[in-house]
């Protein structure tokens, strides 16, 4: 099978004000189908540019990236647009759900951009919704929510076009120890059914859940188990 | 992305900021709604002097002295009845001839007073122009012969004087000369300012007597055909240029009349159209403003649609589209208004308007380019928009 994600000495550097900023300096990286991967390391070690660039949001400077088995150096945006909406699901650590719009259409919005109706997407989120714990919230509003059901519509959307791979970046950031155990068994059970899971987390705990960790400091990998 | 998708998704974000949709949408209202009133009123101004002026009757050609120009003075008359007979003898029909001396007076009927224009015809009026009675008979050959002193009134002068009552044979005062009344005319209104209605005709020759004159103002022809018009034209004048040497002449046709007037007209619709046109601009410039905002302000939204398989065509179109919808409908609103107000002033003042199909379809389609205009530069900005950077966005 082929492996979900291969990073090969992958770079990405920042131009700000003429000055070279280099977040990431040569990551080497193997997601396999399936796998469970933690990520943690200093504030600032490059971990959530890491995760754009594994989730086709951002392309690499150096290095190359495969992402599917497809090299992203190779896409155009718009073929780039189909990849993330295909293979990748992404969970933010602030949810990003729309304000003004209801858990149900939250979760049904990457559909939208595959141009399937709205009949079918509602059935879709519905059934996601259930998958998460959340049927009897389907018409809610984000602010009528809690942190951690928000995160729980947020994991129902990136799952809802059946990705390959899940990446979260700190997903339990925002959320109570509680509610943050919820999210991380519902990643887990979603992981026992074949979605790889990519994790970034500053909890030792947490990291230690998952079937291998990945450290990083001043964008490299230091440690890898 | 469907495109019903990307409606609805423009509709709701207009819904979310409601007041600022309005207060955007108002320039483009403002604009439409002048534009489309102001078209009104022009072709309805224009529609009215056409009708009048083909009222007139048709292959009609009026000679006056002096120049047609805009701003030309006006030149006192040396023409004489001797002209008209030598005009009547190139014209070879004196039915096809009529001339004109008018003056403004007061009319008298016992003890009712009106004011009235007088106008010292010929027998020939009614066929050369087309005037019809209401009462009556015209004036005869003999009464402009012999200089008798007999009227027709115009409908409105017959009703000052009389009433409802039938004038006809009754006695009238025109400037202290007493008169008789042998017909009346069919009510016409307005026409190019003048009210028509307030007409008296008398013979020439009497009305020549009263102002204390030889003179007349000026002669219509009424040409065969259509053909024969500048033929006939530039013969007339040359005659009267011959006999008065000192004096020019103009002949003017119906088509010149119309030509003049339709020029005056659309420079004047034109420059309004301008005016009106730059604040449909100036609409514009606040939608784009409006929507760069809106995409700042969404910035993390375009992020979360971008991270989710929104390619950037789908970000430009949605907010494309917002912008088009925002102004289509200020567009719709302007059109309403617009029209709204052409026919208030179509209905309470005496300037007519008229609405037209392409007038309202090209307010409708301008609206609609403003958005598309106005909206490309917001729409390619959120388009083009980094996803990482959008979603680190605060
Ligand atoms: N757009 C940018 N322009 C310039 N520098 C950037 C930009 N984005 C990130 N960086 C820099 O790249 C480095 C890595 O940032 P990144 O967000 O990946 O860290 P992180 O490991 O996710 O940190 P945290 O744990 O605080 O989320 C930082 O030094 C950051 O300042
Ligand atoms: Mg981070």
């Amino acid at each position: 099978m082929t492996p979900a994600i291969v990073a090969t000495g992958v770079s990405r550097t920042y131009h700000l004000d003429g000055l070279d900023v280099p977040a990431l300096r040569g990551v080497s990286l193997t997601v396999a189908a399936g796998d469970y991967v933690a990520v943690v390391g200093t504030s600032g070690s490059g971990k959530s540019t890491l995760m754009h660039l594994l989730g086709g949001l951002d392309r690499p400077t150096g290095g190359t990236l495969l992402i599917g088995g497809r090299d992203v150096a190779t896409l155009s945006p718009d073929e780039l647009a189909a990849l993330r909406n295909t293979t990748i699901g992404f969970v933010f650590q602030s949810f990003h759900l729309l304000a003004r719009t209801t858990a149900q259409d939250n979760v049904g919005l990457p559909l939208v951009y595959r141009g399937i109706g709205r009949r079918e997407r509602r059935a879709r989120a519905a059934a996601m919704l259930e998958r998460v714990g959340l049927a009897h919230r389907t018409g809610h509003r984000p602010n009528q929510l809690s942190g951690g059901e928000q995160q729980r519509v947020a994991i129902a959307r990136a799952l809802v076009t059946g990705p390959s791979v899940l990446l979260a970046d700190e997903p339990t950031g925002n959320l109570d120890s509680t509610t943050g155990g919820q999210v991380l068994e519902l990643l887990e059970s979603l992981n026992a059914e074949g979605v790889a899971v990519v994790l970034v987390t500053h909890d030792r705990e947490v990291a230690a859940r998952a079937r291998r960790q990945i450290v990083m400091r001043d964008g490299l990998i230091v440690d890898a188990a | 992305m469907r495109i019903a998708e990307a409606w609805r998704v423009a509709l709701d974000a207009l819904r979310a900021n409601r007041l600022r949709s309005l207060l955007t949408m108002l320039g483009v209202v403002i604009g439409v709604a002048a534009v489309v009133a102001l078209v009104a009123i022009g072709t309805g101004t224009r529609q009215q002097i056409e009708r009048q002026v083909e009222g007139l009757g048709s292959n009609l050609l009026i000679v006056v002295p002096g120049r047609l120009e805009a701003g030309a003075a006006p030149t006192s008359s040396p023409l004489t009845l001797d002209d008209v007979d030598a005009v009547n003898r190139i014209v070879g029909d004196p039915t096809r001839v009529a001339v004109t001396i008018s003056s403004g007076e007061t009319v008298r009927a016992g003890s009712r007073t009106g004011f009235a224009s007088m106008q010292g015809v010929v027998e020939t009026t009614p066929t050369v122009f087309v005037r019809r009675l209401d009462r009556g008979a015209y004036l005869t050959r003999t009464d402009v012969s012999t200089g008798r002193r007999v009227a027709v009134l115009g409908a409105g002068v017959s009703h000052d004087l009389f009433g409802d009552r039938d004038p006809i044979g009754r006695q009238i005062t025109i400037g202290g000369v007493r008169f008789r009344v042998i017909g009346t005319f069919e009510a016409l209104g307005q026409s190019l300012g003048v009210d028509r209605d307030s007409e008296v005709h008398v013979p020439v020759t009497a009305a020549q007597r009263l102002l204390g004159t030889a003179r007349i103002d000026g002669l219509a022809i009424r040409a065969p055909d259509r053909e024969r018009i500048a033929e006939l034209s530039a013969a007339v004048v040359a005659t009267l240029a011959e006999r008065h040497p000192d004096t020019d002449f103009s002949a003017v046709t119906q088509e010149q009349i119309l030509g003049v007037l339709g020029d005056i007209l659309g420079v004047l619709t034109g420059v309004l159209a301008a005016i009106a046109g730059i604040s449909l601009l100036v609409g514009g410039v606040g939608v784009s403003n409006i929507m760069l905002v809106s995409v700042r302000e969404r910035t993390r939204e375009i992020g979360l649609r971008k991270a989710v398989g929104a390619r950037p065509r789908d970000i430009g179109v949605q907010f494309l589209l917002e912008a088009v919808l925002l102004t289509t409908t200020g567009g719709i609103i302007g059109l309403l208004l617009g029209a709204g107000t052409a026919l208030l002033v179509d209905r309470l003042s005496p300037v007519p308007a008229a609405l037209t199909w392409w007038s309202t379809a090209l307010a409708f389609g301008v609206s609609a380019a403003v958005g598309i205009i106005f909206g490309v530069v917001p729409a390619q900005r959120a388009g083009r928009l980094d996803p990482v950077v959008a979603l680190r966005a605060e």
